[in-house]
């Protein structure tokens, strides 16, 4: 599961309640999360946590736990 | 297909190359002859002999007319599976419409990046798009130029416009953008026309000059309009290093009905296939395969689309086939030119071989 630092990240940028954010969410499978809030996730996890995503993290970042996963590679 | 899929973009030679890229396009076509009616009845009509079961050469395979995408929605996936519907720009008559699901919306999205981490690196750099920012406002509804900004935004960072909604230049966005990052690499994205027009011709005529020393232009869109003007290649590069100091510019050559494994433009001017896409130059007329050197009708082929059947393509451009895995670049695979738009006489030919098909 995700923290939630995370959890309120994603509701932000995808404009969604908490509560809807589940291991279950994925890139795509709701309308909310679509191209254009992928870029603001990520400018908005660039900033919150002081790191900077490559296109491959990008690509791979298509739920909330890959994104939890990516953001811990860079904080070791 | 998934091995092929994998590979680097432009390490592959011919002799590795040919054999998977053959195999992922003849299970595509038995796929779309299986899922998608009308992709049946084109083949049926037109390649009544063709056999996917007896391993056909590349040269060998069906292809659709890239019209047809304008009068057909042709898609073998169903209606509520699908996730994305691309449209061309349309500047005639009505647009395609490219009908993706989540994998296919995916699979394009990460080959995209995969080619242009090749050219750029992979990380994202700042990113200066040529054009305005309205392109994209709609969301929901993006033209063809918002798409494409859409797409190659994902390269980029800390992205800045050029132009203002009045498609005047926004010279204090531009300066305070290379004032900032004058000394890092850094990624312009426009449609070519957009870039000449708005942005270079502006600028000289305004005697305003900027320096973006480490920056790398990517465009695309087709030089029709330049080519009206009589503008080539080498003007358009002249002008961008005059008015924007950039010197590594790459034009990329791809339509909406193929998008994804999208062609590049190497150091040497030559447009080069990726691993998981190549071309075929056709005579017009008898549709025969023309040989290197020889100026046809380009056909394109990819290993990507599997949500509607346009894994072989015959555009409506001339193209002319350079060479095979030994562009004085050094990358594999094979090289070409494009020479713009068919002749409308020629594109009315190429439809009347599809006489069986307009019959759908």
């Amino acid at each position: 599961m995700i923290d939630n630092k995370l959890k309120t990240i994603f509701a932000t940028a995808l404009g969604i309640d908490e509560a809807a954010i589940s291991d279950e969410l994925t890139y795509g499978s709701i309308p909310e999360w679509d191209s254009t809030a992928h870029m603001m996730l990520v400018a908005e996890i660039e900033s919150q946590y002081d790191i900077m995503l490559d296109t491959d993290d990008i690509i791979d970042m298509s739920s909330p736990a890959k994104a939890q996963t990516i953001i811990a590679k860079y904080q070791d | 297909m998934t091995a092929l899929l994998d590979l680097p973009p432009y390490d592959v030679d011919a002799a590795h190359k040919t054999p998977l890229l053959q195999a992922a396009l003849g299970e595509l076509t038995q796929h779309h002859y299986q899922q998608c009616q009308a992709f049946k009845q084109l083949i049926n009509g037109q390649w009544p002999q063709f056999n996917a079961d007896n391993a056909p050469s590349i040269g060998d395979l069906p292809f659709v007319n890239v019209r047809l995408f304008k009068e057909l929605r042709l898609q073998s996936i169903g209606d509520d599976e699908v996730f994305k519907v691309l449209q061309s720009s349309g500047t005639t008559g009505k647009p395609s419409k490219i009908m993706l699901d989540s994998a296919a919306a995916a699979l394009q999205s990460r080959t995209l990046v995969k080619i242009m981490q090749h050219w750029l690196g992979k990380q994202r750099l700042p990113m200066l798009i040529l054009d305005h920012p309205s392109v994209i406002k709609d969301r929901r509804n993006f033209s063809a130029r918002g798409a494409g900004i859409q797409g190659l935004s994902f390269l980029g960072r800390n992205h800045c416009y050029a132009l203002k909604d009045d498609m005047s230049l926004d010279i204090e966005a531009i300066s305070e953008f290379c004032d900032k990052f004058a000394d890092t690499p850094v990624l312009l994205f426009g449609f070519t026309f957009m870039v000449w027009q708005f942005v270079v011709q502006q600028l000289a005529h305004q005697q305003q000059r900027f320096q973006l020393p480490q920056g790398i232009l990517i465009h695309s869109g087709g030089w029709k309009k330049l080519a009206d003007q009589a503008v080539d290649n080498f003007n358009f590069k002249q002008g961008v290093l005059t008015t924007l100091g950039v010197s590594r510019v790459h034009n990329f050559y791809g339509m909406v009905e193929q998008v994804g494994a999208i062609f590049v433009e190497c150091e040497h001017g030559h447009l080069h296939c990726p691993s998981y896409a190549d071309i075929l130059i056709r005579r017009p007329g008898s549709w025969q395969l023309a040989d290197k050197g020889e100026i046809g009708v380009l056909q394109l082929l990819s290993a990507l689309p599997r949500s509607y059947p346009g894994h072989s393509i015959l555009a409506e451009d001339r193209g002319r086939w350079l060479g095979d895995d030994d562009c004085p670049c050094g990358r594999m695979g094979r090289y070409f030119e494009v020479l713009g738009r068919l002749p409308k006489a020629e594109v009315r030919g190429c439809s009347d071989t599809f006489g069986q098909g307009g019959n759908l």
